[in-house]
């Protein structure tokens, strides 16, 4: 069963002699429960690829599935519940909303998806204390470190339980060592929970996690390789 | 909602010097609101009494046509009985009769035209406050005294002193010459130039003397405990006066159609005022606004990647325009009400007031106060409510446009 399926997906920003090939004839299949790793340099489509995956941007041409669902053919509203349902995001800078505290950071996805108060709390308390953030919970970005703002972020994107987690440079502006905690958590989720991970990445030291290396090049997936 | 509150409440705070700006700007034109409509209202209730006090009063009685034309003709029988069957009933403050008519006064070589009134010496001060405003001599002894009292510009103009004789000549009801020489007994100023000049006052049975009117009269003024309750005067006065088909029943606002015309006019550059003092307010709203969610596009942006939708955020922002609304609103309303209830107490009056209202015998002048009404208490700040959460649309609408992508690149 795959969790992602892509065929022949392209995405041109512009037109005429301005066009930017972005994607050029994508076909991929993201099994359950993998841990895959996008790598490739600036501008060679990671970041565009996972957008497409995740209902963030549309593709020019081509079929996107996601958890059995046509991504490609739905509108604005769809598009954001199955965001919501099922697939989470982490992304490079954090981006966590300033003034909500961690819990609450975290709560307000479940509260997007309409989950009563008590439950909200107590999950929420779950989840920051598997992702290492016990007794934190009350602590606004601010006063998180980058690294344990980006475990918030990855706490946020847990906690709908998604079919697919997508997280684009996570480790980017974290330390080695803040960063290949983050990576091991993000594999140990993947081990426990099953949840299928797409992850974009310069960094070697994630790539060395992934079971699974995209390479890509303008647009383009040159190499694919299984790792372990 | 919980989050939702929370984020809206947090998001106010994120940049206190504004939010405290716009608060400010909303409260301080809530109290000018609050405070000036009543007033407004007040210094209209004024207006309306001092005028009316002079001389009108609330209602009068008529024949029918009198007002549009008063002819010496269009009398109203046995009219003292009648007033006095008002006055028995204990439902009025003030009821005179009066009979009126047009002369020209000369002394010596001088003449001119003027109203000529003939009133119950008695009951006038209760209608009217001619009696109090006389300031050389006395007013009018008797219903049947052979004596007049004038405006002070006409006694100028007739150049007439206190016991000096003005000739009368006039036309009668029947037609006859009406014609008397009476003495001046007081000199009037009411504060109405107008009025003190053709204006003159003789006792009612000496105007029915001299201008054939037998026991009719053109009028009976009516004063009730407040302008307010005219509906009720009225009411009560068609009710003392239902056996009577051949007279009219009229409220001050036909009386003396003039004022209420400046009262409109008046309102509406009010309120031209207080439109602009809104939009001033709403701007400032809508410039905080539109600057929160520039600054705030990126954050939108991964709202919106997070699953939600687009209504939802337009929501979190109105929850903001009116929490930030409604804190200008309450602070500048409890401060507005104390200060309307402040001046409820001690009233409004600027220099020069009181000595006025002596001089023209209207102790209601002497002071300014508001006018306790909810509508007027709640239309400036219902005004600026609804204004700024129609203009908190605009900002909203941005959203509706903006995607997810796009939006988390903006700076």
């Amino acid at each position: 069963m795959s969790t992602v399926t892509l065929h022949k997906v392209c995405k041109t920003f512009g037109e005429g002699k301005l066009a930017v090939h972005a994607l050029r004839d994508i076909d991929l299949e993201v099994g359950n429960g993998d841990f895959v790793c996008l790598s490739g340099p600036s501008g060679s489509g990671k970041t565009t690829l996972l957008n497409m995956i995740g209902g963030l941007d549309r593709p020019t041409s081509g079929e996107i599935t996601v958890a059995n669902q046509r991504v490609d053919q739905m509108d604005k509203g769809e598009l954001a519940e199955i965001r919501l349902r099922n697939i989470g995001f982490v992304f490079q800078a954090y981006n966590l909303i300033p003034v909500l505290s961690a819990r609450e950071n975290v709560e307000f996805v479940m509260q997007l998806q309409g989950i009563p108060p008590e439950i909200r709390h107590q999950k929420s308390k779950e989840i920051l204390a598997e992702v290492g953030l016990n007794g934190m919970e009350d602590r606004k970005p601010a006063e998180l470190s980058g690294g344990q703002q980006q475990r918030v972020a990855v706490a946020r994107a847990l906690v709908s339980e998604p079919a697919l987690i997508l997280a684009d440079e996570p480790t980017a502006n974290l330390d080695s060592v803040t960063a290949e905690k983050l990576v091991e958590l993000l594999r140990h989720l993947n081990d426990e929970h099953g949840i299928t991970f797409v992850i974009s990445t310069h960094d070697k030291m994630v790539m060395g996690h992934a079971r699974r290396l995209l390479k890509m090049h303008d647009g383009k997936i040159i190499d694919d390789i299984q790792q372990r | 909602m919980g989050i939702v509150f929370h984020l809206a409440w947090r998001n106010l705070w994120r940049n206190r010097r504004r939010t405290w700006l716009t608060a400010g700007a909303i409260a301080f034109s809530t109290i000018l609101l609050v405070l000036w409509v009543p007033i407004q209202f007040g210094a209209y209730e004024i207006m309306i009494n001092a005028s009316l006090a002079v001389f009108p009063g609330h209602a009068q009685i008529q024949r029918p046509g009198y007002q549009e034309k008063p002819k010496i003709r269009n009398a109203i029988d046995n009219a003292e009985t009648l007033a006095k069957k008002l006055r028995a009933s204990n439902q009025f403050v003030g009821v005179a009769t009066r009979a009126q008519g047009f002369a020209l006064l000369s002394s010596g070589t001088r003449s001119y035209g003027a109203q000529v009134v003939g009133v119950e010496p008695v009951f006038e001060s209760g209608t009217s406050s001619i009696p109090g405003l006389v300031k050389k001599g006395r007013y009018l002894s008797g219903i049947d005294a052979q004596e007049m009292v004038i405006g002070a510009a006409l006694a100028r103009n007739l150049k007439i002193k206190i016991g000096d004789e003005v000739t009368l000549i006039g036309g009668g009801k029947d037609g006859s010459v009406a014609a008397a020489i009476l003495p001046v007994v007081g000199i009037f100023e009411s504060g109405s130039n107008e009025l003190d000049r053709f204006f003159s006052e003789i006792p009612l049975h000496t105007f029915q003397n001299i201008f054939s009117m037998g026991h009719s009269a053109h009028a009976i003024a009516i004063v009730g405990k407040t302008v307010e309750e005219q509906d009720s005067l009225l009411t009560a006065l068609r009710q003392e006066t239902k056996d009577r088909n051949d007279i009219v029943i009229l409220g001050w606002e036909q009386l003396v159609p003039g004022l209420k015309e400046g009262i409109q006019v008046d309102k509406v550059s009010g309120f031209i005022f207080y439109g602009i003092l809104i939009a001033v307010v709403v701007f400032s709203i809508l410039n905080t606004f539109l600057m929160s969610v520039l600054e705030r596009t990126r954050e939108f942006g991964l709202m919106l990647a997070l699953g939600s939708r687009p209504k939802r955020i337009a929501m979190l922002m109105m929850l903001e325009s009116t929490l930030l609304t409604l804190m200008g609103l309450i602070i500048g309303m409890t401060i507005g009400s104390a200060l309307v209830y402040w001046v409820h107490i001690v009233g409004f009056a600027y220099p020069g007031m009181e000595d006025l209202a002596q001089q023209y015998n209207m102790p209601g002048l002497s002071r300014l106060y508001p006018q306790l009404d909810l509508f007027n208490f709640l239309i400036g700040p219902g005004s600026i409510f609804i204004a700024t959460n129609i203009v908190a649309w605009i900002p909203v609408l941005r959203i509706r446009k903006l995607e997810p992508v796009e939006a988390m690149r903006t700076i």
